[in-house]
């Protein structure tokens, strides 16, 4: 005996909703790596200045969230990063200074800021985790190690800093063939 | 690829022309009274004379030819050396990309691959030459400066081309070497050996990107500066009279490491891997980037690359 179809629709409609509910648990193909994958070296922190709570105590030093220029301590950090009204806060952590935050919150390890530099520069981060856009030094067929954006980014002013260049080749005019070993 | 398949068997058993009863006859009385004559020396100058072609030699006699090698470059540079010859991995073929948008010439490659690979300090040789070149005219060798020298890099204005053996598919050094000195490994690798090479430059004259260079003099080397791990057909001592260039540092990259260019650039510009392998950051940047090989008309096909990151 076949059911009335009125009868039939919702138990119809049911089966679609718990389709699509395991369509949209099914995880999308993850562009994120496992971090056991990728070794990064320890971030470039200014000499004795990590970990952070030694001097920000929550219970000796509380945060102060208003946003200020900075006097004494780090008054050397000039933050040109993005636009004026960005400052500290907006990836240190106020309750923990010895983690960053997302924007949505989550805190990570220094050792994962790139996470934090991918939200806006997610085509960097894209390359950076194929290897393509920053550098990797080890083994080509093996353990490898990753620099962090950190390592040539300053995170407070990103812009790659010029070098003086090694020296350039003697020009061939200056070049003379030894007859033997001095 | 095997140590002994990638070495053609001693030419005799390939049933060409007998080389080996040549030189096994000169082996005889006659040779002894010649090799003494020709290189003016004893035992081992003889030996060195009666060498046969690398990729002719069984095992044995490769541990003994390394074994005279080491002695004789201790004798000359003071430090005790490792000659290795790691043979090729199976299913490699090396891949390089260089990211012309992030390079800055700051010739950082330059100077670690001379550390690395012992060349000649005086009279001068170096494996890298970084182009200084326009942006205006894009890659145009009549506009290009390999002698520039700033306070800083990059200059306004310019972009920088690192090049260096192209470690071409279709090799023409390889094809004009008269004496089959030169060849292409199964790695992909073009190499040299320096006992075999009789230093008449065919190759430095059909190689279209500059990348060989001859030792016109006595090579100097400080023991200081000598990177005592080698490997045959890379970067030990090399005498007075050959041809020498870039191997993707094999003695390096046989091994697993990245060669020492890759490793020293500050901005993260240099690329290397397998070529075979679908999943390597190498095969990734032929998919995905905007590249070229350099003075591709010439069908040389090079496994060097230049790419956009950017």
């Amino acid at each position: 005996m076949s059911l009335p179809p009125f009868r039939s629709l919702p138990l119809l409609l049911a089966g679609l909703v718990a389709m699509g509910s395991v369509l949209a648990a099914a995880p999308p193909p993850s562009p994120v790596v496992d971090p056991q994958d990728i070794q990064v070296p320890k971030p470039p922190f200014t000499e004795g200045i990590f970990p952070c709570t030694s001097c920000h105590d929550p219970k000796t030093m509380p945060a102060n969230t208003k946003r200020r220029p900075l006097e004494g301590m780090h008054a050397d950090i000039e933050l040109r990063h993005g636009p004026e009204s960005r400052w500290c806060l907006d990836c240190h952590d106020a309750g923990n200074r010895d983690r960053l935050h997302l924007v949505g919150g989550e805190k990570i390890e220094f050792t994962a800021s790139y996470l934090l530099c991918g939200q806006c520069h997610g085509d960097k981060l894209r390359d950076w985790r194929v290897g393509v856009h920053g550098k990797r030094t080890g083994m080509w067929n093996g353990p490898k190690l990753y620099l962090l954006c950190v390592s040539c980014h300053n995170p407070h002013s990103p812009r790659f800093k010029p070098l003086k260049p090694m020296p350039p080749p003697v020009p061939p005019d200056q070049i003379r063939a030894r007859r033997t070993r001095p | 690829m095997s140590n002994e398949s990638s070495r053609p068997k001693r030419m005799t058993s390939r049933g060409l022309k007998p080389a080996g009863t040549r030189r096994q006859f000169l082996g005889g009385t006659l040779a002894a009274v010649a090799g003494a004559l020709v290189t003016g020396c004893g035992k081992e100058g003889m030996e060195e004379f009666l060498q046969h072609n690398f990729r002719e030699l069984s095992k044995d006699e490769l541990n003994q030819v390394i074994a005279r090698l080491e002695k004789e470059a201790e004798r000359t540079y003071g430090k005790k050396i490792r000659i290795g010859n790691e043979p090729p991995m199976q299913g490699v073929i090396y891949g390089y990309a260089l990211d012309l948008s992030r390079c800055i010439g700051c010739r950082r490659c330059v100077h670690a691959c001379v550390k690395e690979n012992n060349p000649s300090r005086d009279p001068q040789i170096q494996w890298i030459r970084v182009l200084q070149m326009e942006k205006e005219k894009g890659v145009d060798l009549e506009a290009a400066d390999a002698y520039y020298n700033p306070e800083e890099v990059p200059q306004e204005g310019h972009f920088y081309m690192p090049v260096q053996c192209q470690q071409c598919k279709n090799p023409p050094c390889v094809k004009v070497c008269p004496v089959g000195a030169t060849w292409k490994e199964p790695d992909g690798i073009t190499v040299i050996d320096y006992n075999w090479c009789i230093g008449c430059r065919y190759c430095m004259a059909a190689c279209p990107y500059g990348a060989r260079h001859f030792n016109w003099g006595e090579p100097t080397l400080p023991t200081e500066d000598v990177n005592p791990e080698t490997h045959y057909l890379g970067n030990r001592p090399r005498p007075k009279g050959v041809v020498e260039k870039c191997t993707f540092c094999i003695q390096r990259t046989r091994k697993g490491l990245y060669p020492a260019c890759v490793e020293i650039c500050p901005t993260g510009s240099r690329k290397f891997g397998n070529l075979a392998d679908p999943k390597s950051e190498i095969r990734y940047i032929l998919e995905n980037k905007r590249v070229f090989v350099f003075k591709g008309e010439l069908n040389t096909q090079p496994k060097f690359f230049y790419f956009y990151g950017v």
